[in-house]
């Protein structure tokens, strides 16, 4: 069992000394953000050309759905949200400080992305896990 | 190229069957059809077999062991929701390619109840719940947020979908369901993933449906033109890179190239469309497609569906069978039901729901992952 949290996704990355944040790919030749390693650019094509790059914590809500129903022993209802980050890259999340109401969420309001315990979920050997989440940038944290 | 027809198209009635198996339920099908076109399993030249419950499982080999092992070459698709569309276009290419002048394709599915989909993989923790969700019903509510947030569309537009797809399926006895669902009922009904409620969620349905496709030559040798339909067009996408695509499926791109090209090959405009099945998976998606299709133009879906332009007796009505929503998607038939159903309206069968002189009817299916096909039939003449 690790001593310190495992990153609940591959491109949340975890530094020794420093803060936890997402990384991209980004195609040098074409410019395109991907989230996770990869080789080869699926916009374009090239080969070879992609070079991580450190995303921001800041962006704007693009998208969303506040789920009611989901599979047993998840908590309901929250925000399933689709974020633009500034500078580039598009993440799914859960949006949370936000009343999950339709009139308390606005397109395009701006959102920062935090990084806490991924809810208390572990995995079979004990492993606690981070995960990010999103709030509006105007939020107490 | 020859021309290629639809000589034989049926569905069985949409519903749940825990004691058949799939090549049972897709044998039944297969029976409809060839008894619509009056012909045999002996006939056949090839089958073409849309499955995904059982993608490895040999299906369109253990149909023919229900109803005649004839030997012909088999072909099992798999597409996701665009199964059964895939199926039927291998079978419609095999012969334009001039290989087979008499396929059969079908498409079966058995279907679990509950939730499609999830968010994440199976390493580590479930994803679901915490980076957002990935069930259907999420993922079709953001795409029709997205619509929303671009064009305003409302909650009570996107429940509309569900009230005139539920009222056409009373019409409709192969439907899973025969229920009136007004406003009030489908807004009310629990919600499952703003905006879509419980009603506004397509049915998980057990099902097949099954058509015979001729070529010109045999069918009017085999005196088959009388209520036979052309296929004037086939087409099938995947979908191209969008700058959202990892995080949210790409429903309408690859809808829009495959709308312009079944088009294009049709040598027709959308204004000559007089019926269209398309893939209401949740009421969300509906709206989407009605400008994806070239309905109406963009911004213009909400107002389509206010002003009852998709309903029976409408300027082009939209799933007349009750669609996905009500009568029901078993993920491989769904796209052959479709055939069936646009087929019924052009030889004038479809009897209390018939669209009154229908005469070019498009279907449309979206297989996420993705793959959109598209076809548009015309009565012959």
């Amino acid at each position: 069992m690790s001593d310190s949290p495992l990153p609940a996704v591959d491109y949340l990355k975890i530094p020794d000394d420093g803060d936890p944040y997402l990384e991209g790919y980004k195609c040098s030749s074409c410019e395109a953000v991907f989230l996770g390693e990869r080789a080869n650019c699926s916009k374009c094509g090239e080969r070879d050309q992609m070079e991580a790059v450190t995303l921001a914590n800041s962006g704007t809500l693009y998208a969303y759905s506040i789920v009611h129903r989901s599979f047993p022993g998840i908590d309901v209802p929250y925000i399933s949200a689709i974020v633009d980050l500034d500078g580039g890259g598009t993440v799914k999340g859960n949006l949370i400080n936000v009343d999950p109401e339709p009139e308390k969420i606005e397109f395009g309001m701006p959102i920062e992305v935090v990084y806490d315990d991924a809810l208390g979920r572990k995995d079979g050997e004990g492993n606690s896990y981070l995960s990010y989440f999103f709030q509006p940038s105007n939020a107490a944290s | 190229m020859t021309d290629a027809y639809v000589v034989g198209v049926d569905m069985i009635k949409f519903g749940r069957f825990p004691d058949k198996t799939v090549p049972q339920i897709g044998a039944e099908a297969a029976h409809l059809a060839l008894d619509d076109s009056g012909l045999t399993i002996q006939d056949m030249e090839a089958l073409y077999c849309g499955n995904l419950g059982q993608a490895s499982g040999m299906v369109g080999q253990r149909i023919l062991q229900e109803i005649g092992q004839t030997g012909i070459p088999v072909v099992n698709v798999s597409n996701a929701c665009a199964t059964g569309a895939t199926a039927f276009r291998e079978a419609w290419a095999s012969v334009k390619a001039g290989l087979y002048d008499l396929v059969i394709a079908v498409g079966v599915e058995q279907m679990g109840r509950g939730l499609l989909g999830g968010a994440g993989g199976s390493k580590g923790i479930s994803k679901e719940g915490l980076l957002g969700s990935g069930t259907m019903p999420s993922v079709f509510a953001e795409a029709g947020m997205e619509h929303a947030r671009n064009y305003g569309t409302t909650f009570e537009q996107f429940a509309k979908v569900s009230v005139k797809n539920h009222h056409h399926s009373t019409m409709n006895p192969k439907a899973m369901y025969q229920i009136e669902t007004p406003l009030e009922t489908v807004m009310n009904a629990e919600m499952i993933s703003y905006p879509n409620t419980k009603l506004m969620c397509s049915v998980n349905v057990d099902g097949s449906a099954a058509a015979i496709i001729a070529s010109e030559k045999k069918a009017k040798e085999l005196g088959l033109m009388s209520r036979a339909v052309k296929i004037r067009a086939s087409i099938l996408t995947s979908d191209p890179w969008q700058e959202r695509d990892l995080v949210m499926p790409d429903v309408n791109t690859c809808t829009r190239r495959a709308a312009a090209a079944a088009y294009e090959m049709a040598g027709l405009g959308a204004e000559d469309v007089d019926l269209v099945e398309l893939h209401d998976c949740f009421a969300t998606a509906e709206i989407l497609h009605y400008e994806n299709l070239g309905l109406c133009d963009d911004g213009e879906a909400g107002r389509m569906i206010d002003d009852g332009e998709v309903a029976l007796g409408g300027k082009v009505p939209v799933n007349v069978s009750g669609g996905l929503l009500s009568k029901g998607h078993p993920l491989g038939a769904t796209g052959i039901a479709n055939i069936y159903e646009v087929s019924t309206h052009l030889r004038g069968e479809a009897g209390q729901r018939q669209v009154e002189g229908a005469r070019i009817g498009l279907t449309h299916v979206i297989g996420l992952g993705s793959a959109c096909g598209i076809h548009i039939l015309e009565k012959a003449s």
